[in-house]
C-alpha cells in the first residue's frame, strides 16, 4: 500500500521512501478562513499514476483541498508539493502542469466552444492548439457545436466542456471537483475512460464525488475527510460504500 | 521566450474581453449615453454662456469622462470575478502583470471609443476650439491615468458586496490630481495662459507612478 | 479495513491548536508609561498653549488653537506614514501583525484628520472670516481624510478576510503615495487664484516661546499617536483572539 494513515506516530512512515516519485504530497497542512480553520493537519501522499477520490460529506474541506493544490488558494499551515515541486515556491510552474476542473464549469458564456478552448491554449502556451482543440472537440462529442457560443449549450454539454478545458494541457495531475454533477450517462461514461486512460498513461487524477458507488469503482485509492481532519488513506477497494457513510456520521455526531 | 508569452497572453486576454464586449455591446453603449448625457445635463446645471463657457466646459467634460469611466471600469472585471472566470485565468501559467495590463488595455479602448464620440460632440454642443491635435496628449494622458488605477480598484471593489458605491468612493480622491491637471491643461487650449503649470508633466509622471505600483500589487488584489 | 481512528484515540492530535503565539494577550508595563507620558505631556501641552504662550498680536487668542492644530496635522501625516510601511510589511511578509497595525494607525490618524479640519475650520471663521478655503493644505488634507475614510469602508467591507486586508494594504500604498502629487497639482491650481492665501501662524519671527509649545504640542500628540495606536492595536488583536475561539467553540 503505497499512501499512507494519517496520525501515525513515528512521522517516517508518513514520508514516501527515498526515490519514490510522489505526484502530490501534503504534509500537515491546515488551511484557516479568516478565523475559521476548514482543514486541520491534513497529510498523505498519492503515487503518480493513481487515480485517488477524495471524500466527504458538504464542508468536509474537500473543495478547499483542492482549490490549495491547484494554487487557488495557499495553506495557512504545513507544506505540500506536486511532482516534487514546492506548492508555495514553484506555484508558477505547477500551473504548467496540473489541471482543474470545478464544480461551475466558468467558461466565457460569449465565446464559442472552440474559441474558450483557443483562448486556454494560448494561455498555456500550446503550439498546436488549433490541432488539439479540434481532437477533443471530437472526443467530448461536441464537434457540431464547435462554432456555438457557450450561452447555447446545455448544462451538460458545458460540463464536457469544462472537461476539455481541464485536460486541454495534458496535465500530469488533473484535480476534478464534483466533475459528474450534471453529467449524463454518456458523458459519466466519458469521465470515466479519462480517468483510466490517465491512469494507464501513468498521469494522475484526484476528483472529488457525492456518487460513493462510482468514486469507489473509479479510483485506485480514496482519502476521506470529515470536519477538516482525514479519517481515512488508503485503497479504495478496502471500502465500501455502507463504510464510507459510517465514517461521515461520525462527524454528524460532533458537529450539532 | 518568457516575454513572448507574457505578450501572447496579454493579447489573448484582451481579444476574450473585447470579443465578448462586441458581441454584447452592452457596455460601450452605456458608457457612451452616460457621457453624453453628463455633458448635457452640466449644460442646464451651470446654465453655460460666452462669458463662462471657458472655464466651466472643459470640467464637464472630464467630470463625463470620469464619471463614464467608473460605470465601463466594473465591466471588464466585475463580470469575470463575479462568475468565478478570474480564479480561472489565475489557474492559467500567466504572470499577473499580463492580466493587469490586458484588463487596463481593455479599459483604455472601452474608455477611448466613449471619448472619440464625446469630444467631437462635446465641441459641437459648447461651441469651443477643443477638437484640435492639442487635446490628444491630454486625453491620452488622463485616460491612462483613470484607467491606470481604475483597473486595479475595479478589482478591489468587485470582491465585496458594495462595488457599485465603493469604486467611485475609492477612486475619485485619488484621482484628483488627474482631473485638477486634465481640466487646467483643456482649458489651456481653449484660453492659453503664459506661464502656466506644466500639467501634462504632473499627468505623465502620475501615471508612470501608478502604472508601476498597481502592475505590482495587482496580484495581491486578485489573488487569495 | 484501516481507518486511521478519530480524535479521542490520539489526545496528541486532539488538543486544539493554541492561539497564535501574537494573539496571547499581554499587558506590557511600557504601555502604561506610554499613556502616562501622554497624559501629562498633553496637560503641558494645554497649560503652554493657554497661559505659557503669548496672545498672538495679529489674530489674538484664536491662535492658540495653532498649538493643537499643527501637531493634529503631524500626527494625521504619521499616521498615514504607519500605515504605509505596515502595508508594504504585510505584502512583504504575509503577517497579519502588520496588517492590525496598519489598520489600528489608519483609525487613529482618520480621528486626527478629522479634527485637524475642525479645528483648520474654527480657526478660519475667525480670521479668513469663512469656514473654509479651497487653499493647498486644506484642500489636500480633505482629500486625504476621504481617501482614509475610504480605507476604513473597505476594511468594514471585507471583514477579516485576508483578501480584504490585502486589498487595503494596496489602497494604503496607493493612497499615500498620491497624497503628495495631489498635493503639488492642488497648489498649483491654486497659484492661478491668489488673494487668498494667508500664511498660517508666523513662524519665522515668532518668539521662543511659540516656538516651544508648538515642540511640546508636537511631543505631546505623538506620545498620544502611539498610545492610541498601541491601544487599538491590542483591541483588534482582542476581537481576532476572541473569533478565533468562538469558531473553535463552534467546531469541537
Amino acid at each position: 500500500m503505497s499512501l499512507r494513515m494519517a496520525n501515525i506516530p513515528d512521522p517516517s512512515l508518513s514520508l514516501p521512501p527515498v526515490g519514490h516519485q510522489s505526484a502530490v504530497e501534503v504534509a500537515n497542512v491546515g488551511k484557516v478562513y479568516g478565523v475559521r480553520p476548514v482543514l486541520r493537519g491534513i497529510s498523505f501522499s498519492v503515487p503518480t499514476g493513481v487515480s485517488l477520490a477524495l471524500l466527504g460529506p458538504n464542508g468536509a474541506g474537500k473543495t478547499t483541498l483542492l482549490r490549495a493544490l491547484a494554487t487557488l488558494t495557499t495553506f495557512t499551515t504545513g507544506t505540500a508539493s506536486i511532482l516534487g515541486l514546492d506548492l508555495r515556491a514553484d506555484a508558477a510552474q505547477i500551473r504548467h502542469i496540473i489541471g482543474y476542473v470545478g464544480h461551475q464549469p466558468h467558461l466565457y458564456d460569449e465565446l464559442t466552444a472552440s474559441e474558450n478552448l483557443l483562448f486556454f491554449a494560448r494561455m498555456y502556451g500550446l503550439p498546436d492548439g488549433p490541432r488539439r482543440t479540434t481532437e477533443l472537440l471530437e472526443r467530448v462529442g461536441l464537434r457540431l457545436k464547435t462554432s456555438d457560443r457557450v450561452r447555447t449549450l446545455s448544462r451538460g454539454q458545458v460540463q464536457r466542456l469544462a472537461l476539455a478545458r481541464g485536460i486541454l494541457h495534458d496535465p500530469a495531475v488533473l484535480l476534478l471537483d464534483e466533475p459528474d454533477t450534471g453529467l449524463d450517462e454518456d458523458a459519466a461514461a466519458l469521465l470515466q475512460t479519462i480517468i483510466n486512460e490517465r491512469q494507464q498513461r501513468g498521469q494522475t487524477t484526484l476528483f472529488t464525488t457525492h456518487q460513493l458507488d462510482r468514486a469507489l469503482s473509479l479510483s485506485t485509492q480514496s482519502v476521506v475527510l470529515v470536519n477538516g481532519r482525514l479519517v481515512y488513506a488508503g485503497p479504495a477497494a478496502d471500502l465500501t460504500p455502507a463504510e464510507v457513510r459510517a465514517l461521515y456520521a461520525t462527524s454528524k455526531r460532533r458537529t450539532p | 521566450m518568457t516575454f513572448r508569452l507574457f505578450w501572447n497572453q496579454m493579447l489573448a486576454i484582451l481579444w476574450k474581453d473585447l470579443r465578448c464586449e462586441l458581441r454584447t455591446r452592452q457596455v460601450w453603449i452605456s458608457m457612451a449615453m452616460f457621457a453624453l448625457l453628463v455633458l448635457i445635463v452640466f449644460n442646464f446645471a451651470f446654465d453655460l454662456r460666452v462669458d463662462n463657457k471657458a472655464a466651466v466646459a472643459p470640467g464637464a467634460l472630464w467630470i463625463a469622462f470620469v464619471f463614464a469611466s467608473t460605470l465601463g471600469l466594473g465591466r471588464t472585471i466585475t463580470a469575470e470575478q463575479e462568475k468565478g472566470l478570474m480564479d480561472r485565468l489565475l489557474l492559467c501559467p500567466v504572470d499577473r502583470k499580463a492580466i493587469y495590463f490586458a484588463k487596463l488595455l481593455g479599459n483604455l479602448v472601452f474608455i477611448g471609443v466613449v471619448e472619440v464620440i464625446a469630444v467631437p460632440i462635446f465641441a459641437v454642443l459648447y461651441d469651443l476650439p477643443v477638437f484640435t491635435g492639442g487635446i490628444i496628449p491630454i486625453v491620452v494622458l488622463g485616460t491612462i491615468g483613470i484607467a491606470a488605477l481604475g483597473t486595479i480598484f475595479s478589482a478591489i471593489a468587485a470582491n465585496t458586496q458594495a462595488r457599485e458605491v465603493l469604486l467611485p468612493l475609492l477612486l475619485f480622491p485619488l484621482l484628483v490630481p488627474v482631473v485638477i491637471a486634465a481640466v487646467k491643461a483643456t482649458q489651456a487650449l481653449v484660453n492659453p495662459v503664459s506661464g502656466d503649470a506644466p500639467w501634462i508633466g504632473l499627468i505623465a509622471a502620475f501615471d508612470v507612478i501608478f502604472l508601476s505600483i498597481s502592475a505590482v500589487t495587482f496580484q495581491y488584489v486578485i489573488e487569495e | 479495513m484501516q481507518i486511521a481512528s478519530s480524535r479521542p484515540a490520539q489526545p496528541g492530535t486532539a488538543t486544539p491548536t493554541p492561539l497564535p503565539p501574537w494573539l496571547m494577550p499581554v499587558r506590557r508595563y511600557g504601555e502604561y508609561v506610554l499613556g502616562a507620558a501622554a497624559a501629562l505631556s498633553i496637560l503641558a501641552t494645554i497649560w503652554a498653549a493657554f497661559v505659557y504662550a503669548p496672545t498672538d498680536a495679529l489674530q489674538g487668542n484664536v491662535q492658540r488653537i495653532e498649538y493643537f492644530h499643527v501637531p493634529m496635522a503631524w500626527v494625521a501625516y504619521l499616521a498615514f506614514f504607519v500605515v504605509f510601511v505596515a502595508s508594504i510589511l504585510y505584502l512583504w511578509r504575509k503577517n497579519a501583525r502588520w496588517d492590525v497595525l496598519a489598520r489600528a494607525s489608519a483609525e487613529v490618524g482618520t480621528v486626527f484628520t478629522t479634527l485637524v479640519l475642525i479645528t483648520g475650520s474654527l480657526w478660519g471663521r475667525t480670521v479668513w472670516g469663512t469656514w473654509w478655503q479651497w487653499d493647498a493644505r486644506m484642500t489636500t488634507t480633505l482629500i486625504l481624510w476621504f481617501i482614509y475614510v475610504g480605507y476604513l469602508l473597505l476594511r468594514s467591507y471585507t471583514g477579516l478576510s485576508e483578501g480584504g486586508a490585502r486589498a487595503a494594504a494596496v489602497l494604503g500604498i496607493i493612497g499615500f503615495i498620491d497624497v503628495p502629487i495631489n498635493y503639488l497639482s492642488v497648489t498649483w491650481w491654486r497659484t492661478l487664484h491668489p488673494s487668498y492665501q494667508v500664511p498660517l501662524g508666523s513662524e519665522a519671527q515668532a518668539p521662543a516661546s511659540v516656538v516651544l509649545a508648538l515642540m511640546l504640542g508636537l511631543l505631546a500628540f505623538t506620545l498620544l499617536y502611539a498610545f492610541l495606536t498601541v491601544q487599538v492595536y491590542r483591541l483588534n488583536k482582542i476581537q481576532r483572539a476572541a473569533q478565533v475561539l468562538r469558531v473553535r467553540a463552534e467546531m469541537e
